[in-house]
């Protein structure tokens, strides 16, 4: 069963989404198996033989009758991003085609605080909202068959960051040595939709040592109070 | 430690249970068997409860041995045969493989998901909480891998202690049409296309694998264009892209999409439906959501009855005798022109 909120991207949407997600969380009736929060529904996976249609539908309309939207989780991550050059090729495109140097579109992306909406289409894949609709940038007309691991991108109003090389179509703003998803670190996933999320600039040198730690296990990225 | 030895498997071979639940809010593909039947015949026949490992073959058997000790096996789904040091040995049976014994594990016959289980099951160390290999996750069977030539699978306490048993049942037998709830996006179509999705005869593409079952027919028609906003998936929806042809989200689906889904095919038809080969005709019929439910539940009545079907097997009885007694009953694809071919 999927409960929606809307048909758009919208933080109200997605706050009321979370705040369902996380009272079902905390008190889950007998037969729910999981829930999938999206930017604007969440769906629920349930045994029918044990958890009843009409019951579940009555346990729903009564949690979503006064639904508080849940701003965010409180747990904020300072990801480091290598911006530009071979970590984000695209980066001196996307600056011209909105007439700003690379530092000026550096300087845009990196002070927006951007909200984890959901996590999905591959393990620990993070779809971000709050980009500046200034450096906003229709997706590539030709997808990209790789994009390295860890690149932080842009695509339409969305941004992300990249848990594993995948095919993507939007445009490649830098590199971090976080991983978002390593399936033998504990925990493996390191962020949650409802999440914040902001960039800093750090320099290529910086690079290997980082990395390193982060293969090694460490979280690279560092939680910071909002 | 007992070891199954694999020495030679085809390449979509691998670990696969109930399936991974919990981590699909992370972007993580439940996974898990394709014919949660098959598997649970598996586990019943070396006393396994039914959503324990096993190794679930795809169109392609293997071959194995094992060391240190003897194993109580059991291979069950797709038709296939098996033999032991080349004797053939009957379908849905108890088999022991002792040290320098080979199991050949024949192709499938009839479906294309068979699975193979060993008493006790593997004493594997699960990821997020399932030994189900899910390939783009990089998690479950041996470290994120698939089975192949020279895995040696730890087998599990108790895995020679079973007596053996035989089950005559064939859920492949079933057929008739596949039924679906329809939505949760089927305002997206028109009502030409809900009424050809729902008369029109399909055939299941070359295009099939354990993420989903692309489907040839006419195409369906969107109401009001192709593109939603991301939301949840589970298994069995059906989704249709631009090119107005329907997949099937399986096992290994991603856990959110963007195409509108016309329909999703009830729990208990999956597994049928996944064990139909290229090339299959099938239809659609819309069920009620109580007729959903109902099947559900006789589909978890039937796999909870498994261990009250098994026969006790004896081993001085013969190929012969036991066809005689008509305890297997045909290995029979009813969907497949060439089914007689295959009965015993």
């Amino acid at each position: 069963m999927t409960v929606e909120f809307g048909s758009t991207i919208a933080p109200e949407l997605n706050g009321k989404v979370l705040a369902l997600d996380a009272l079902l969380r905390d008190n889950p009736p007998a037969g729910l198996i999981e829930t999938v929060p999206t930017y604007r529904s969440l769906t629920l996976q349930f045994d029918p033989t044990v958890l009843d249609y009409e019951a579940l539908i009555r346990r729903l309309e009564e949690a979503t009758r006064d639904l508080q939207p849940q701003s965010a989780t409180g747990t904020r991550w300072r990801v480091p991003v290598v911006y530009g050059g071979e970590y984000g090729i695209d980066l001196e495109d996307v600056a011209q085609l909105h007439g700003l140097t690379p530092s000026q579109l550096i300087e845009i992306h990196t002070s927006a605080v951007y909200r984890i909406y959901m996590i999905g289409f591959l393990p620990g894949f993070a779809y971000l909202g709050g980009l500046d609709p200034r450096i906003a940038t229709s997706r590539r007309t030709q997808p990209r068959l790789k994009v390295p691991s860890g690149s932080i991108m842009i695509g339409g109003e969305q941004a992300g960051i990249v848990p594993m090389e995948m095919p993507s179509g939007w445009h490649l703003l830098g590199r971090t040595p976080v991983l978002s998803y390593a399936p033998e670190r504990e925990p493996a996933f390191l962020f949650a939709a409802g999440d914040e999320i902001v960039f800093e600039p750090m320099d290529a040198s910086r690079w290997d040592d980082l990395e390193m730690a982060a293969l090694a296990g460490a979280p690279v990225a560092e939680r910071v109070s909002a | 430690m007992t070891n199954l030895v694999v020495q030679s498997c085809g390449p979509m071979t691998s670990l696969q249970d109930w399936g991974r639940i919990g981590y699909q809010g992370f972007g993580v593909s439940p996974s898990g068997a394709m014919d949660r039947r098959c598997l649970a015949m598996a586990n019943a026949l070396v006393g396994n409860a039914p959503e324990t490992a096993a190794i679930e073959f795809m169109n392609l058997g293997g071959s194995f041995t094992c060391n240190d000790g003897e194993i109580s096996v059991a291979l069950a789904g797709a038709g296939c045969t098996a033999s032991i040091n080349d004797a053939p040995v009957e379908p849905n049976t108890t088999m022991v493989l002792r040290e320098g014994d080979v199991l050949k594990v024949g192709h499938a016959r009839a479906g294309t998901f068979a699975y193979l289980a060993v008493a006790g099951g593997f004493l594997i160390e699960p990821q997020l909480g399932s030994l189900s290999y899910h390939p783009r996750s990089r998690l479950g069977g041996l470290k994120g891998a698939p089975v192949k030539a020279g895995d040696r699978l730890p087998c599990g306490p108790g895995a020679q202690q079973v007596a053996p048993m035989h089950l005559p049942l064939d859920p492949l037998e079933e057929n008739g049409p596949i039924r679906v709830i329809m939505g949760p996006q089927d305002d997206y179509f028109t009502q030409d296309a809900i009424c050809t999705f729902l008369n029109a005869e399909f055939t299941i593409s070359p295009q099939a694998d354990r993420m989903g079952f692309q489907l040839n027919g006419p195409q369906l028609e969107h109401a009001k264009g192709f593109n939603i906003v991301s939301d949840g998936i589970v298994d069995g929806h059906i989704q249709v892209p631009g090119s107005g042809l329907p997949i099937v989200l399986m096992r290994d689906r991603q856990t959110a999409g963007g195409y509108p889904k016309i329909a999703t095919i009830i729990s208990a038809d999956l597994a049928r439906f996944a064990q139909m080969r290229p090339g299959t005709a099938l239809r659609f019929r819309a069920v009620s959501r109580d007729e959903a439910v109902a099947a559900a539940r006789q589909m978890k009545d039937w796999i909870d009855a498994l261990p009250s079907a098994l026969v006790p097997l004896r081993f001085d009885l013969t190929t012969e005798h036991l066809l005689s007694t008509n305890l297997i009953g045909g290995m029979v694809d009813a969907l497949s022109p060439k089914a007689s071919d295959h009965t015993p």
